[in-house]
């Protein structure tokens, strides 16, 4: 229940945030359906509207889910064998919800991957539901900028990065990631900062900290 | 509106970038030996991303930004609450946009 709240909210704020880059409901609901990996989606739409945007959305998406490749190989440690059709099913329901909830019960000795699906599922109504949501909600609204909305962005990402910051180890990945970003954004074209700073700040904790 | 095709294309890409991601951990469990080094990597990326994503607008989008943002994170690290830092920060950029001419 907790988790399907705060999904609930965490929709909302994407629909508002995605209607502001221009999308319309629809493709928001799209988008929430088909992604469904909420940290992506608000980097995407952040990046949204770019020149030659496709490629680097793409990218970024993929450097930020990198993580799912870590949760998907601490869940196979607990499953043990999979068919491969099962694990391409499987692998629709590894989110960041669904995957911690289903390392609290293998964790007590109960390991059956169904409950990866079902967590998976439940929480996927809210997230759909509060998207769509927060974009209609948000298309009453006719000048964002004029009232400081555009900032929302930024604002929402700030925010979550302050409850990402795990003590002294995240300081060099992220003053690599702050400045390789900082010099990209000045030197290329496009959204490609977004790709090297976190590339950048991946070498720099994977190398840093020993 | 329709949806376009650019959109379309963006969506499905990244939907498709996702799924590999997820796929992979499942797949690759047995070929990788288990690696610190590799762990300790991955766990940075979040911030890694959304600092890369947010430093050109806090640091070179203006004074008016650059204060929002301030504002921004120190609600956030005070209360712990993503949706009030964010409406702080709303507010915050709303009153430096009108105290500092951009």
């Amino acid at each position: 229940m907790p988790v399907a709240v705060s999904e609930a909210v965490y929709g909302l704020v994407f629909g508002v945030l995605a209607h502001q880059a221009g999308l319309t409901w629809t493709e928001t609901l799209l988008m929430s359906a088909l992604v469904n990996a909420g940290g992506s989606q608000f980097t995407a739409i952040a990046m949204w509207g770019g020149p030659a945007s496709t490629l680097s959305i793409m990218a970024t998406t993929f450097t930020v889910n990198l993580r799912h490749i870590l949760m998907g190989m601490s869940l196979r440690r607990w499953v043990g064998r999979l068919r491969w059709q099962t694990s391409l099913l499987l692998a629709l329901f590894v989110t960041d919800e669904s995957w911690a909830l289903t390392r609290q019960e293998f964790a007590r000795g109960r390991t059956d991957p169904a409950f990866l699906v079902g967590s998976g599922i439940m929480q996927f109504p809210s997230w759909l539901g509060a998207s769509v949501a927060g974009n209609l909600a948000a298309s009453g609204v006719p000048d964002p900028a004029a009232y400081g909305l555009d900032f929302a962005f930024t604002g929402v990402l700030v925010s979550l990065l302050v409850g990402m910051w795990q003590g002294r180890s995240s300081l060099w990945p992220w003053a690599a990631a702050c400045a390789v970003a900082l010099l990209a954004a000045l030197k290329l074209p496009g959204n490609w900062y977004v790709v090297l700073g976190g590339l950048a700040g991946i070498l720099a904790g994977a190398l840093l900290n020993d | 509106m329709t949806e376009s095709s650019a959109t379309l294309l963006t969506i499905i890409g990244m939907a498709t970038a996702t799924y590999a991601t997820r796929l992979g951990g499942l797949w690759l469990a047995g070929c990788f030996p288990e690696s610190r080094r590799l762990e300790r990597g991955l766990q940075h990326i979040p911030g890694a991303v959304i600092i890369s994503l947010i430093a050109p607008h806090a640091f070179l989008g203006g004074t008016a930004n650059a204060l929002a943002a301030a504002v921004t994170g120190f609600i956030a690290a005070r209360t712990r609450n993503v949706l009030l830092a964010m409406i702080a920060g709303v507010a915050a950029a709303w009153v430096t946009r009108r105290l500092i001419p951009q």
